[in-house]
């Protein structure tokens, strides 16, 4: 039953070694550019990833995720802003304040299910918006600029790409077996057992609260360092990456990647990405033989062709791409 | 542990439960030996299901008392019942169907094994879960399809299953309500053999309303009507008490039986 050779787990193997010898293209080619998006991508895919805990593994609708993004961002530029530069602090601090955070809007938020949970995280969420929009002295809506990036005491430079491309890889990887490691545990098969169904847990003994609100730390605590590695990718944060359609984001990255698997978030966060990247070019150029002087506008549209897509993969292709993989490399039972 | 059939295990005294104007369990008294099949019947609405909830835990009795194995365990609430040995399984299936047969099982078995704030070591690869949770499937005669995801097995395998989960926390009493509900009579029959396979082995309360399986596996039989006791004896008394047959049993069914 756990032959290694499916195309699920070549084409994942294929992806890992792709991200790690990725800087190996880059330095052939000169292609500045497809670093830049990757590191992006690399950093989002370990936020979805973290997100991927609470919502495909134990079934809690987050809608609120994309405030710890934020931050873990904010609470870096902040300090680089008031002349604290080392990563030693920044980053633990990212780490804490996410945790604080996680902790105070999971105690309130995980007494609701459903409805009122994706309710009560989106609205924690837009008050963490409005609160960095209101901080004038750390420029409101205009966002801080980072004077520079993290230092670690001269053994790591994050200015060079490369080194800091793989910090975010390393990282990204780092989520992944913590995150595999936790599911397959006892703590993550009361996870599994509160997606399936709350109320036999509660039944046969568990209190599922104070799983639940640990499974929401976690995740994050985890996303707060992926807003501290943001902050420091883009040199600057505003409050528009706490905005809720951010958290949309990150919930169409872990459902197109497919939800409760392990590297399915990566795919996702992949895939988006590369859609937002370049769907507008692909329309673009299928609309210039007809219309040379609109193509440029049409290419704007992206979203439209986004939309329907996402509808179709959800529809037809449950499981996202984790579960085509799976389905095209064959007669696979559910359950492994 | 050895079986001395005059000790109760389970005592009720004087239950009293009222939802509104409605008296569903009414100064309700009863003694289950240790050891002992002890069934409940009683005609629809006669408090079969408040009873076995009060007993759970999952409801709280307006007044009486009930006391597990010496202890009072009224106030107590339905999982720490359940790790005092008082299994319930559900009229209702209620399973993780998303998760394979052995996982249920192992999931009930964890639930009795303290805390499960472990975070690291491989919860499908750890012998304290998955032998307990095989042996109870095997008692419930589930064992070939432990690695099924529990949403492919048929009704009566739904049964079974619900009856492995609540053997696998070890305990001393099953709480059964209707196990028999909805099952076809193949289905029925194996159901019949386990339980007096099991009933060997632990003290079972069973609320039925297939009096064929009643009468051939209970040791002492309590009749409800309207939330009260109107009897309790063996099979042979119940069968000739004529309270019950006017009250509940038609004469053609004692007949029968």
């Amino acid at each position: 039953m756990r032959s290694a050779l499916t195309l699920r787990n070549i084409v994942t193997a294929a992806l890992v070694i792709g991200l790690v010898l990725l800087p190996l293209y880059v330095a052939l080619t000169g292609d500045r550019f497809v670093l830049i998006l990757f590191t992006r991508i690399v950093i989002l895919a370990m936020a979805a990833v973290s997100l991927n805990l609470i919502l495909g593994y134990a079934g809690m609708m987050s809608f609120g995720h994309a405030a710890f993004l934020g931050l873990g961002g904010y609470t870096t530029a902040i300090l680089s802003f008031e002349g604290v530069h080392s990563g030693f602090l920044q980053w633990p601090a990212a780490i804490a304040v996410s945790a604080l955070f996680a902790l105070a809007v999971g105690a309130l938020s995980l007494r609701t299910r459903g409805v009122y949970f994706i309710m009560i995280t989106l609205a924690f969420a837009q008050m963490a918006y409005y609160m960095a929009s209101g901080m004038a002295r750390y420029g409101g809506d205009d966002g801080l600029s980072l004077e520079s990036r993290s230092t670690f005491a001269g053994l790591l430079n994050l200015s060079n790409k490369t080194t800091f491309y793989y910090v975010c890889l390393a990282l990204l990887l780092g989520t992944i077996l913590l995150v595999w490691r936790l599911t397959n545990s006892r703590f993550g098969m009361v996870l599994q057992g509160v997606r399936s169904n709350e109320s036999r847990m509660s039944a046969i003994g568990y209190p599922t609260f104070r799983y639940k609100l640990t499974a929401f730390v976690i995740a994050g605590t985890l996303c707060g360092l992926a807003g501290a590695l943001i902050a420091n990718h883009t040199d600057f944060v505003s409050p528009s990456m706490m905005f809720w359609t951010r958290s949309g984001d990150l919930i169409v990255m872990v459902v197109l990647g497919g939800m409760g698997t392990l590297f399915g978030p990566v795919f996702g966060a992949l895939a988006l990405l590369f859609l937002e990247q370049f769907l507008p070019t692909l329309i673009n150029m299928a609309v210039r033989p007809f219309n040379p002087a609109g193509a440029a506008k049409a290419g704007e549209y992206w979203q439209l062709v986004l939309g329907p897509l996402l509808l179709f993969i959800v529809l037809f292709a449950r499981g996202g791409i984790d579960g085509l993989l799976k389905k095209l490399g064959g007669k696979h039972s559910s359950h492994e | 542990m050895s079986k001395r059939k005059t000790d109760p295990i389970l005592q009720v005294e004087n239950l009293q439960k009222r939802f509104g104007g409605i008296i569903a369990t009414d100064d309700l008294s009863l003694n289950v030996a240790a050891g002992e099949l002890h069934a409940i019947i009683g005609p629809n609405g006669a408090g079969k299901t408040t009873l076995i909830a009060q007993l759970s835990g999952q409801f709280k009795p307006d007044s009486g008392r009930i006391y597990f194995a010496g202890d009072d365990i009224t106030a107590l609430a339905p999982y720490k019942r359940s790790s005092l040995g008082l299994a319930r399984s559900f009229q209702i299936t209620s399973l993780f169907l998303d998760l394979s047969v052995l996982d249920n099982v192992a999931l009930a078995v964890q639930a009795h094994a303290g805390h499960s704030f472990h975070f690291w070591k491989n919860a499908r690869k750890e012998d304290a879960l998955r032998i307990p949770a095989r042996a109870a499937l095997e008692r419930a005669g589930l064992i070939g399809r432990a690695d099924w995801p529990a949403a492919a097995l048929s009704h009566g395998e739904h049964r079974q299953l619900e009856l492995a989960m609540a053997l696998a926390g070890e305990p001393r009493m099953l709480l059964l309500d209707e196990p028999m509900a909805g099952l076809g009579p193949e289905e029925s029959a194996r159901m019949v053999a386990m339980l007096r396979a099991l009933k060997a082995e632990l003290t079972i309360l069973l609320v039925e309303h297939d009096m064929e399986a009643v009468f051939a596996l209970a040791d002492r039989i309590t009749v409800l009507v309207y939330g009260r006791v109107i009897a309790s004896g063996t099979p042979n008394e119940i069968r000739a008490n004529a309270q019950v047959r006017e009250a509940y049993l038609g004469e053609a069914e004692v007949a029968h039986v």
